[in-house]
C-alpha cells in the first residue's frame, strides 16, 4: 500500500474509522484487510473499479451486512455492537436509487422522516423544505416512477439528508447519469457538503473524485492500495494534463521543448502526438496551466485549441500499481483520449 | 465493557412501543398509497371472492346440495362460511409474492439503515393485507346473501371473520418467510400454490368429508383450514363451535408464535 500522506490527526477528529475490515463471499474477498479514516467534516472518496469492494464497504458502514473480521466505527458507534445508535447518525444514497417507486416524491421524504420519528409537521415541513431545495417541488406529488435518472438521485440525496445525518454515504452518486444531469448531482452534493456534513464517496471515476473529494482511498481487489490528500495523489499519478494543438503542426516540437526547458511542471516531460498533432503537457496546479499558456503565448504561435484532460481511472490504477483496473468498467465519462504514459 | 456503557448502548437504542407504532404506522400509509397508484393491484380482492362464490354455487351447488339432502340453498348456506376460510389462505399468499417484489427494491436498504424496528416493515404489510382480506370477505358475503345465503346470526358473523382473519395473520406470516427466504416471487407463487391446492381441497371448505377415502379424511380432520371452515360454520348457520374454534386458535397462535420471529429474524438478517 502506499501511503502518500500521513495525516497525524486522523484518529482524533475522525468520523469513520475503519481497521481490517474483512468480508468474503465464499471464495470471493470483497473485502481483505481494509483500513480507512475519514476526518469530521470531510469528503473522502474511495475510487475503484466494480467489484473493488467499494459497495460492500458501504453495506457494512450502513449496517446492511456485517463483517467477518475487523472493526468498523462511525461518529463513534460501532457498526456491529451498536447498529441502532449508528443508524441515527447515517444518510445513506445508494447506487440504485434507494425511494419507493410506487410513492409521489413528497410521500416518500414524508414517510422517511416519520420513520425517523420525526413529529408530523416537522416530517410535513422537512419534506417541503428539501423537495424546495432539491429543485423538486413541481414534481412533488408525482410517483417516483414517472422521475427523470437525475430526479430520483436528486430525491435520493433529499432522503438521506431527512434525518440531517452527520455522515452521509454516497455510493457512485451519478453512475448511469447523462453529463449533464451528473454535473447536477455534483452541484447539490458539494452544497451538502457545504454544511458541515461528512462524506463518505465511492466513485468508478477520477473526475468525480476530484470534483467532489479532499482525500481520496484507492482500492482494488477488496485492499487499499493508496490512499492520502486528493493533491498528493494527483502528483502521483500525474494530475491534469493540458493538450494543446498548434494552428500549424511543425510547431509540435519546438513548442514542447521550448516547455521542457522551462521547467513549469518539474515532473514528467510534454508529450508529443504528432498523429493528432497535439502536445500533453502535465501540469499539478492552476498556476502552472497559466504559467504554460502564458510561455505558449510569448512564443507568438497560433493556437487552434487547449483542454485540460484527467487521468482515468485506468490511468491511476496503471500509474499506482503498474496493472490494469481489475475489472472491466463503464466507459469513463471524461473526454476520449489515447494512451499516454503519465 | 464496563456495566456504565452496556447501559447507556441499551438506553439509547431501545426503540418504545410508541416508536413501533408510529413507525407502522408510516409504512401503512406506504402500502396504503400504493394501492391508490395502482389501484389494479386490488383486482384479486375485488374479484377471486365473486368468482369463486358464484362458480362453487353454480357449478357444484346442485350435485353436493342433493347429497346434503337439500339443493343449491342448502349448500349456499355449507361453502360461504368454508369460502371465509379460503379468503385468508389466498390473501395470505400474495402477501408473500408482494413482499418479495418489495424486497428486492432498492427501498429495503434504506429501511433497514433507519432506526427502526425491522418487524415494523413486516407488521405494516400484515395490516394492509388484513383490510384487504376483510374487503375479499365482505365482497364475498354479499355476493353470497346475493345467491341466497340468510345472515342468521349477526353476532356469529363477526365471530367467523375475526377468527378467519386471526389465521389469515398467522398463515401471512408463514408467506412472508417465504418471501424473505426465496429468491423470486414466482418461486413464492408456486411453492405457495403447490401447499395451497391440497389444503384447501383436501379440506371441509367446499365439501362435507364424510364421503371422502378414509386416508383423505385423515387428512382433512388435521387441516387447520378444516377447523376453521366448521368453527366458521358453526358461527354462521348454527352447530357445533367449541372445538373447532379452540383448534383453529391454537393453530393461529401456534403458527404466529413460531413463524413470527423467524420472519422478523430472516428479514433482519437478510444481505
Amino acid at each position: 500500500m502506499t501511503r502518500i500522506d500521513n495525516n497525524p490527526n486522523a484518529r482524533a477528529g475522525s468520523a469513520v474509522t475503519v481497521r481490517g475490515l474483512v468480508k468474503h463471499y465464499g471464495e470471493t474477498k470483497a473485502l481483505d484487510g481494509v483500513d480507512l479514516d475519514v476526518r469530521e467534516g470531510s469528503v473522502m472518496g474511495v475510487l475503484g473499479p466494480n467489484g473493488a469492494g467499494k459497495t460492500t464497504l458501504v453495506r457494512i458502514l450502513s449496517t446492511l451486512i456485517q463483517p467477518d473480521a475487523g472493526q468498523a466505527t462511525v461518529a463513534g458507534y460501532d457498526v456491529v455492537r451498536q447498529p441502532r445508535q449508528l443508524r441515527r447518525v447515517i444518510g445513506l444514497t445508494g447506487q440504485y436509487a434507494s425511494v419507493d417507486e410506487k410513492l409521489p416524491g413528497w410521500e416518500n421524504l414524508y414517510m422517511i422522516g416519520r420513520l425517523l420519528d420525526l413529529p408530523r409537521k416537522e416530517a410535513r415541513s422537512r419534506a417541503d423544505e428539501l423537495l424546495e431545495r432539491f429543485s423538486l417541488t413541481e414534481a412533488a406529488k408525482r410517483p417516483v416512477n414517472t422521475y427523470s435518472g437525475g430526479m430520483r438521485r436528486r430525491l435520493d440525496l433529499a432522503a438521506s439528508m431527512m434525518g440531517q445525518p452527520t455522515v452521509l454515504y454516497l455510493d457512485e452518486p451519478t453512475t448511469g447519469l447523462d453529463p449533464r444531469t451528473r454535473n447536477e448531482v455534483w452541484a447539490e452534493i458539494k452544497r451538502m457538503v457545504g454544511d458541515g456534513v461528512t462524506v463518505l464517496l465511492t466513485t468508478q471515476y477520477m473526475e468525480e473524485a476530484e470534483q467532489l473529494a479532499s482525500e481520496l482511498t484507492v482500492v482494488d481487489h477488496g485492499k487499499v492500495i493508496a490512499n492520502g490528500a486528493i493533491d498528493a495523489l494527483k502528483a502521483k499519478v500525474g494530475g491534469r494534463s493540458l493538450r494543446i494543438r498548434p494552428a500549424d503542426p511543425i510547431e509540435l516540437r519546438p513548442l514542447a521543448g521550448a516547455l521542457d526547458e522551462l521547467g513549469i511542471t518539474g515532473l514528467a516531460s510534454t508529450t508529443v502526438d504528432s498523429a493528432n498533432g497535439t502536445l500533453l503537457v502535465p501540469i499539478l496546479s492552476d498556476e502552472q496551466l497559466t504559467a504554460v499558456v502564458g510561455a505558449v503565448t510569448a512564443r507568438g504561435i497560433t493556437i487552434a485549441s487547449i483542454t485540460t484532460e484527467l487521468p482515468s481511472l485506468d490511468e491511476v490504477f496503471l500509474s499506482l500499481t503498474g496493472h490494469r483496473a481489475s475489472a472491466p468498467q463503464d466507459a469513463v465519462p471524461t473526454d476520449a483520449r489515447e494512451e499516454v504514459s503519465v | 465493557m464496563s456495566a456504565i456503557s452496556t447501559e447507556i448502548i441499551k438506553g439509547d437504542a431501545r426503540i418504545s412501543p410508541r416508536a413501533h407504532a408510529r413507525h407502522t404506522g408510516a409504512l401503512i400509509r406506504r402500502n396504503l398509497l400504493w394501492i391508490r397508484q395502482d389501484p389494479e393491484s386490488m383486482f384479486d380482492a375485488i374479484l377471486m371472492p365473486i368468482v369463486f362464490t358464484l362458480l362453487f354455487v353454480y357449478v357444484f351447488g346442485g350435485s353436493i346440495g342433493q347429497a346434503l339432502g337439500g339443493g343449491q340453498d342448502d349448500y349456499v348456506q355449507y361453502v360461504v362460511p368454508g369460502m371465509m376460510a379460503m379468503m385468508g389462505m389466498s390473501m395470505a399468499m400474495s402477501v408473500g409474492t408482494g413482499f418479495n417484489t418489495d424486497f428486492n427494491s432498492g427501498v429495503m436498504d434504506r429501511f433497514r439503515s433507519l432506526p427502526i424496528g425491522r418487524g415494523s416493515v413486516l407488521f405494516a404489510k400484515i395490516a394492509v393485507e388484513l383490510l384487504r382480506m376483510l374487503l375479499a370477505t365482505t365482497i364475498m358475503l354479499v355476493v353470497g346473501v346475493l345467491v341466497g345465503f340468510d345472515i342468521t346470526n349477526w353476532g356469529g358473523l363477526l365471530a367467523a371473520v375475526a377468527l378467519a382473519a386471526l389465521f389469515g395473520s398467522a398463515l401471512m406470516w408463514v408467506f412472508l418467510t417465504l418471501g424473505v427466504v426465496l429468491k423470486t416471487p414466482q418461486s413464492v407463487q408456486g411453492l405457495g400454490f403447490l401447499v395451497l391446492m391440497p389444503l384447501q381441497f383436501g379440506s371441509s371448505i367446499f365439501a362435507p368429508t364424510e364421503s371422502m377415502p378414509g386416508w383423505l379424511q385423515s387428512f382433512t380432520d388435521v387441516n387447520p383450514l378444516s377447523s376453521l371452515a366448521d368453527a366458521a360454520r358453526g358461527l354462521m348457520v348454527g352447530g357445533p363451535v367449541t372445538q373447532d374454534l379452540w383448534v383453529t386458535v391454537a393453530w393461529s397462535v401456534g403458527l404466529t408464535a413460531v413463524m413470527a420471529p423467524i420472519a422478523i429474524h430472516k428479514f433482519r438478517t437478510k444481505t
